[in-house]
């Protein structure tokens, strides 16, 4: 077996490793073609595969075997074969699932976004944005769930989840032992302890990270400020129970919460301890590393950072180059 | 959630209970015990008819696994009542092939005949009825089957039924009952 | 009178016990297998049969076998699918209630095809007697030789156990039984691998329906090309038809695959016609997940030919005029059935049942449940009938899993046929209440299928 694959997604050829998923084959090229992912985490093993809105169309399936895949694939938990052609966004039947995917996740989500605490940085929000519809077709009451408190520093407010799993695998890889899990079944499952007592143990923090949507939320910041109004800062610490790299959300002088570090993709870039998050609030806890990188596609850019972004043409020409220096140094005096 | 009463139930399992443990867990390759979970806690609800959060734990403990993971199971699986039922709970089917020949008529008669609601308990904790999803006796429709055995009632009609709740020392019951409630 | 192969001496007085059962033949096959055949050549015998999967799916037996992975040092399971769930379907009850000999003697051949040690039959936990019965009859057979350690001097061995299911339909799709039967909530695993590569314990592994397994017996004691003799087509040997409804004798009965759908209904060796002196207005020929066909459809083809219960002919005309054999599950709805009344409680079936891992399935099936249930009760718009059909679509194919497709087509095929029935719902919502929609024209002849053009 050779140790490289050739795929090719909406057209753009990559060269992957071996065993490689078609999703992250998908993000090694990026841009608009990565497939959207609620459930699946690439730093949580067997995660992934049941929200179903990364689902792609196989056009051909190897080299080998270049019959086409019957139906639609999950993209997270399908790797990848010598040849595979992929069609993401360049397939009609692909959209049109995803669309309806996207309303099905909605169906009992409570759309409380104007009070939700994730609302800016929320995985369904953006999914919505940019794959749902305006209206539902639901007519009919939607579910509901007392919130509760799991812990003195985490709130569990299940009507807001869709069930992706990840805080069970995070409870399951990352702490020690878990206390809280699936219940019942169907669209009756819910997340809890089932009797009340609180997930407590170093890293029991990491789940509020990994929550796609405002099911888990950090009461520490709850209801301080939105997201968008906060600015992301990275700094370190010496930590003895993580790596102590976080991102402090600064409003003012003061750090309203840390967490860990994000990618573009929603994605931790190392889980942290709860110490970390919840106790170190202060500027001189740590060494301030200089801002946040945020995609100025996100909500949370929209204030802060970023120079002027340069379109194409000013790139290829010296002369607009040089005024736009002038001009950038100009509106930063401002 | 539960009610704060029913978390404090105590279940002691008898040292003939944890035989019964032994025998299943020794069909599984020494490595995976939990795959006694289901067995066993079936063995433990026909011991005390329902499965206590205290019962649960000491499945876990002696599973050796976390008390989470039996919650997980016990609620996805129909058959485990995780609150206290009547002595008899009645499980009447009530999908397609039963309900065409009248099954949803022999619910309410039950309803009737015992005055309790669906998932409720008789006043003096003796019968409790629920509508399940098939149980693969179609031809034999309408069915209902009462736990811990699970014995099968087939072809069942209101004489039928009268007949097996009086068996099951029902009429009685019943009498003393609407007593109660009246 | 049709040959029976499985049921062949269902009604002599003791056949569950084990000498009874020998005294007929019983684990001679057995005997045949562990001597003179090698696993090989049973997996050949059985690929010769042309057995297909009897649990639904279709999918032929000895293939399956020839797929299971064989690395060293890993033990390999043969796990018998007893979780009988499906709503019209009953077979595997009768089965293991009246013959459990003949699960059990299929299990050690089948076990010994397979080279597994240990073999577990997961029976759904609602069939507590049956558990009792296979337990008493697997004690049975043990204590003459023919399971524990060197069966008959041939060195192999092979324990059996039961495995009670807890309740859910969803363990009847094999890697959530899988699931099951490691202690876990029945969530189906993502595919791939497939039990085949790892599956028990992550140990390659093979899940049959009870029927399959029982269908080894009588295809290795008289051979696969014997066997493969009976039938009509790709559709070999016999099969257990769970016939229930509205039917003057519902009840289990062993057919030659091919038997016409009509004589099927009417014949006094079969169901003997519709209770009652009633009318028949549809069929869902193999178990509530199949489509439904009215009944000009379910007698007739398109092309008018003659309907006959095999794999193939069933499923002609595709998912537009036809249905399927699946797990063999036929239930007849007479005149004064209301379709959408049986739409309605087969979505809530679906939504009961739904495992709620992944989204179309978890939210879908509780929708469709509502809005049918708003049909029903004559709240319904026109509307609704459309949406149902999109949301249909919108879970089919898209799940984990096979209960996606299950509860989609019920409800998209049900308003295929029967639209005018939804339709008069919604128009007529104070006389739905009062009465039923009646047999309207869906037993009437089917238009004559007009000449194919010559271009």
């Amino acid at each position: 077996m050779s140790d490289i694959v050739k795929v090719s997604i909406d057209g753009i050829p990559v060269e992957v490793a071996p065993g490689t998923t078609i999703l992250n084959a998908a993000r090694q090229i990026g841009g608009d073609i990565v497939p959207p992912a609620m459930c699946y985490y690439s730093k949580l093993e067997g995660s992934g595969g049941k929200c179903r809105t990364c689902l792609v169309k196989v056009s051909k399936g190897s080299e080998k075997d270049p019959r086409p895949m019957p139906k639609l694939v999950a993209s997270c938990r399908t790797t990848v074969m010598d040849g595979m052609e992929v069609q993401n966004i360049t397939s009609a039947e692909v959209i049109e699932a995803r669309k309806g995917i996207v309303e099905i996740l909605l169906l009992n989500h409570p759309l409380d976004c104007p009070v939700c605490d994730q609302a800016g940085e929320c995985s369904l929000q953006d999914l919505a944005y940019e794959h749902g519809a305006a209206k539902t077709r639901y007519e009919f009451e939607r579910r509901k769930f007392e919130r509760i408190d799991i812990g003195d520093k985490i709130q569990l407010h299940m009507t807001r989840c869709i069930l992706c799993y990840r805080c069970v695998f995070v409870a399951d890889q990352i702490t020690d032992h878990r206390i809280h899990g699936i219940l019942n079944r169907g669209d009756h499952s819910e997340i809890s302890t089932y009797i009340h007592k609180a997930v407590d143990n170093d890293f029991s923090g990491n789940v509020i990270d990994v929550c796609p949507v405002g099911a888990l939320t950090d009461k520490t910041f709850r209801f301080k400020n939105r997201v968008w109004f906060t600015k992301p800062v990275e700094a370190h610490r010496d930590c003895d129970k993580c790596c102590g790299k976080v991102t402090l959300w600064y409003k003012g002088e003061d750090v309203l919460r840390v967490t860990g570090r994000k990618d573009v993709y929603g994605e931790v870039e190392e889980f942290i301890c709860n110490t970390c998050r919840f106790e170190k609030k202060r500027t001189d806890d740590w060494v301030i590393e200089g801002p946040r990188n945020v995609s100025n596609t996100s909500v949370i850019s929209s204030n802060h950072y970023g120079s002027l972004h340069q379109p194409p043409v000013i790139k290829k020409n010296l002369a607009l180059q040089e005024s736009n220096k002038e001009q950038l140094e100009r509106y930063t005096r401002l | 959630m539960l009610k704060i009463e029913e978390t404090t139930v105590v279940h002691e399992f008898s040292p003939r209970m944890y035989q019964q443990f032994q025998e299943i867990v020794k069909r599984y390759p020494p490595e995976q015990p939990k795959a006694a979970l289901l067995p066993i806690l079936h063995v433990v609800q026909a011991a005390f008819g329902w499965l206590s959060v205290d019962g649960m734990d000491k499945v876990a403990s002696y599973l050796d696994i976390q008390p989470i993971e039996v919650y997980e199971v016990a609620s996805f699986y129909t058959m485990y009542f995780l609150r206290p039922q009547g002595k008899y709970m009645l499980e009447v089917c009530r999908t397609g092939p039963c309900c065409l020949v009248g099954a949803e008529k022999i619910m309410k008669y039950i309803e009737h005949k015992l005055g309790v609601k669906e998932g409720e308990v008789t006043p003096d904790g003796l019968f409790s009825w629920r509508g399940v999803e098939c149980l693969a006796a179609c031809g034999f429709a309408p069915v209902l089957q009462i736990g811990p055995e699970y014995t099968f009632y087939e072809n069942l009609t209101e004489e039928k039924v009268d007949q097996l709740i009086e068996k099951l020392g029902g009429k009685r019951s019943i009498e003393a009952n609407q007593q109660l409630t009246n | 009178m049709g040959r029976k192969l499985l049921l062949e001496h269902i009604d002599v007085e003791g056949i569950q016990t084990f000498d009874v059962y020998r005294s007929k033949g019983g684990y001679a096959a057995v005997e045949k297998a562990l001597k003179t055949l090698t696993p090989e050549e049973i997996v050949e015998e059985v690929k010769k049969s042309g057995l297909r999967g009897r649990g639904g799916a279709g999918f032929p037996t000895g293939m399956k076998w020839s797929f299971l992975a064989k690395p060293e040092g890993k033990p390999r399971y043969l796990v018998c699918n007893a979780d009988e769930s499906e709503p019209g379907t009953f077979k595997d009850r009768f089965l293991m209630t009246k013959i459990p000999h003949l699960l059990i003697e299929g299990m050690i051949i089948a076990s010994f095809a397979l080279g597994a040690k240990t073999s577990y039959i997961y029976v759904r936990g609602e069939m507590m007697p049956q558990i009792r019965i296979l337990e008493k009859a697997i004690a049975e057979a043990k204590n003459a030789g023919f399971l524990g350690k060197n069966i008959l001097g041939t060195g192999y061995e092979l324990e059996l156990y039961v495995q009670p299911g807890g309740g859910a339909y969803i363990c009847g799709e094999e890697t959530a039984l899988i699931e099951s039967l490691e202690g876990k909530r029945g969530n189906p695993r993502i595919k791939p691998p497939f039990p085949a590569i790892a599956g028990l314990w992550g140990c390659p592994t093979v899940v049959n329906n009870v029927e399959s397994i029982a269908a080894v017996v009588p295809i290795i004691r008289d051979g696969g090309e014997e066997y493969a003799k009976i039938g009509i087509g790709r559709s070999t040997g016999t099969k257990l038809i769970s016939a229930s409804g509205n039917l003057v004798k519902p009840g289990i009965y062993e057919i030659e695959l091919g038997v016409p759908v009509e004589e099927f209904i009417y014949s006094d060796e079969f169901c003997g016609g519709i209770a009652n002196g009633k009318r028949l207005k549809a069929v869902v020929a193999g178990g509530s997940s199949v489509p439904i066909l009215p009944a000009n459809l379910i007698t007739k083809t398109i092309n008018q030919e003659a309907r006959l219960m095999s794999y193939e002919s069933l499923s002609d005309g595709g998912f537009a005029t036809g249905s399927m054999m699946g797990s063999g599950g036929f239930i007849a709805f007479d005149e004064d059935q209301c379709i959408v009344r049986n739409t309605w409680n087969f979505a809530r079936f679906y939504h009961h049942e739904s495992c709620g891992q992944c989204s179309p399935c978890r939210e879908g099936t509780g929708w469709m449940e509502k809005v049918l249930h708003r049909l029903e009760y004559g709240h319904g718009k026109l509307s609704d009938i459309d949406l149902l059909v999109d949301v249909s679509k919108k879970i089919e194919g898209n799940t984990i899993c096979p209960l996606g497709d299950a509860a989609a087509w019920p409800v998209a095929s049900a308003i295929r046929h029967f639209r005018d029935e939804f339709e008069w719902h919604v128009t007529e919502p104070r006389l739905c209440l009062e009465r039923n929609y009646g047999l309207a024209h869906y037993a009437d002849p089917l238009p004559k299928p007009e000449p194919a053009v010559a271009v």
